[in-house]
């Protein structure tokens, strides 16, 4: 059996669901759960021709409940886990997904956001923003990286894991149809000959030694009897959360300093508001881009830096308006006006970006 | 605390007398259930999980790892934790509405994938915890809050025969039984079946105890056990439908 699935660093030319399969395998995952649906299959199977080769183990489920429960399970043995959905199938693990939140379970979600609602297309979108943000009967306890280049979908595949065991909550990469399917080339690396430790893994249940004879049993609550009892777990969780959120929090910023008009956008647009940013430099117009990398913590304070001179701010996203949301409530007291340039499970190019603010003039 | 001389080592004292209503047929499976743990010398390695419903109650009641689920989803929760660490011994534990209702689709395929789980079913004709509404399992005509009139199998189906279907599906191997709490001797041995099917690793193991539940029933000592000896078993045949190395239809 092969060590280390990867040695040193190599240059791939691959989809974004096999970086997401070898980002797994290079994190040291022990199994993956999965339910088939577009655009995730291919992390299953590029994971299930793999993994035997490394030691690692794959169960297909008979649906997304049970994919997102049997994570779950997985990690409470100790396991580096993870699944991977989208669209219906995000809907319906947000059932698990809530219970990862109130029992700290570090499990690790790739979604792979397809147009919505209901079935709608197979193709691409970034309309799973607000569910997989705040998804589920809970306080939205959860870290959501939106990467933007294959690049970043190894990177932050691999820090889901660490972020997930680090702080107990679980983590989502919230990547999509066009990252899921087009090719890119990436350099792959093993995380330790790059100087990232992998966060140690915990048995939650299984521990050595007889319970109530060597240790306490692990009994592990969800459900509580009263109002004052479970506000004190929510109120625990919550703190953690914030505690934890400076450290969390990522972003990015292009020609922010002097910038008139800052283009807010996540995930693959970033790609093209970088690009419109440059051309609009070109044209003499001071034009900027903030990029928030974990949506969920928001980077609002960076982001607050970031627009303190701008006259306005252009929200750019492939739906109506999630990230908007967002953007609006960590803003809140803020008088900066912020134009929507939704565009709901289809693509955006820089072109697009670029004519929609000259025609603004 | 010290455990009085009767109850099963496994059993945590601190949690003791259990939470149980008067005359529930939970706490008499759980007995039958830590005997079986102590004279299979299992208790560091279980792992249990409790659905929502009354089995919630047992989330404390061993000296062994448990972990709290949601309704219907602990046959995903086990199989998962089995699925990562195979040296564990996972016990699913759950009621009639959690097993046979919503997570149906988690029962069936576990056991088609033969999972190396023990699925422990309490069967009480109702949704107990919830106050008494119609289940799968609710006999024909009987009265429920959500059947005021009796259940009507012309709209609402027959009662599910769920060892049976499980039994269906599970190739051999399986451990597949209906139990009694009318009879503990025999649904401990068949609890003990299934711990040691799965510690054999030859495939699934089910078993379903017929179980009272006198609060939603409205019965008294005497028509509780009535109902769960005479009635119940109008339909749920008690019995073993599957034995590791034994021909089917026994
Ligand atoms: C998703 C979901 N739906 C509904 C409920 C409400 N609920 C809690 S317990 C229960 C019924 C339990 O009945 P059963 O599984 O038969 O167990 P019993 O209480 O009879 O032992 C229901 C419907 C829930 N907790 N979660
Ligand atoms: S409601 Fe019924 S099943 Fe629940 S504890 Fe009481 S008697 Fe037992
Ligand atoms: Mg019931």
């Amino acid at each position: 059996m092969a060590d280390k699935p990867i040695k040193g660093e190599k240059r791939f030319f691959v989809t974004g669901n096999e970086v997401v399969a070898w980002a797994a395998l290079a994190a040291g995952v022990d199994i993956m759960y999965g339910y088939p649906i577009t655009p995730q299959n291919e992390v299953m199977h590029y994971w299930t021709r793999l993994a035997p080769k490394y030691g690692r183990k794959f169960l297909q489920t008979e649906d997304e409940i049970s994919a997102g429960f049997t994570t779950c399970g997985g990690v409470f043995s100790g396991a580096r886990a993870f699944t991977a959905t989208a669209g219906p199938g995000n809907t319906l693990m947000q059932e698990p997904m809530s219970m990862a939140e109130m029992m700290r379970i570090p499990a690790v979600f790739v979604i792979t956001q397809r147009g919505g609602p209901s079935t709608a297309t197979v193709i691409y979108s970034q309309q799973e923003v607000t569910l997989t943000c705040f998804g589920g009967n809970g306080e939205g306890m959860r870290v959501v990286y939106s990467p933007g280049s294959h690049q970043e979908l190894y990177d932050y595949t691999i820090k889901a894991f660490n972020t997930a065991w680090k702080y107990r909550f679980p983590t989502f990469v919230l990547g999509d149809g066009y990252q899921a399917k087009m090719r890119e080339s990436l350099i792959m690396y093993d995380p330790e000959e790059r100087g990232i430790q992998m966060e140690p893994t915990e048995m939650i249940v299984g521990k050595e030694g007889t319970p109530g004879v060597d240790r306490e049993p692990a009994h592990l609550r969800n459900t509580y009897n009263t109002e004052e009892e479970l506000n004190v777990v929510v109120n625990e969780l919550v703190d953690a959360f914030w505690k934890a959120a400076p450290e969390i929090v990522e972003h990015q910023e292009f020609n922010c300093e002097d910038a008139d008009i800052v283009i807010v956008a996540h995930g693959v647009v970033t790609r093209a508001a970088q690009a419109a940013v440059k051309e609009l430099r070109a044209q003499g117009k001071k034009v900027g881009h903030f990029r928030p990398i974990t949506l969920r913590p928001y980077p609002i304070e960076a982001m607050k830096t970031a627009i303190a001179k701008a006259k306005e701010i252009i929200l750019v996203e492939s739906a109506e308006g999630q990230l908007d949301k967002i953007v609006k409530a960590e803003l809140y007291g803020s008088q900066i006006p912020i134009t929507p340039y939704f565009r709901p499970g289809m693509g955006i190019t820089a072109e697009e970006i670029i004519e929609f603010i000259n025609k603004k003039g | 605390m010290a455990l009085a001389p009767n109850m099963p080592k496994a059993w945590r004292a601190e949690t003791k007398p259990h939470k149980f209503c008067p005359g529930c047929g939970h706490g008499l499976i759980l007995k039958a259930l830590g005997e079986c743990i102590d004279e299979l010398g299992i208790q560091d390695r279980i792992v249990f999980g409790c659905d929502i419903g009354c089995s919630l109650l047992s989330w404390d009641f061993f000296n062994a790892d448990a972990i709290q689920t949601h309704h219907g989803r602990t046959t995903p929760v086990l199989t998962g934790v089995k699925r990562a660490r195979p040296d564990r011994i996972c016990i699913a534990y759950m009621g009639d509405g959690g097993g046979y209702a919503i997570g149906s689709q988690h029962l069936v395929n576990a056991a088609s994938r033969n999972e190396k789980v023990t699925v422990l079913l309490a069967n009480n004709c109702n949704y107990g915890m919830t106050g008494g509404q119609m289940a799968p399992t609710t006999l024909p005509g009987m009265k429920t809050e959500t059947s005021p009139y009796g259940r009507d199998v012309e709209a609402t189906g027959n009662p599910t025969q769920g060892p049976e279907m499980v039994s269906a599906i599970t190739p051999e191997g399986a451990y597949v039984a209906r139990g009694t709490t009318a009879n503990l001797r025999q649904l401990k041995k068949m609890i003990k079946k299934a711990l040691e099917t799965q510690l054999n690793g030859t495939g699934f193991s089910f078993v379903e105890a017929l179980s009272a539940c006198p609060t939603n029933w409205r019965t008294n000592a005497k028509d509780t056990w009535n109902f769960v000896e005479k009635e119940m078993t109008q339909y749920f045949k008690v019995g073993e439908l599957k034995v590791p190395g034994e021909k089917e239809g026994k």
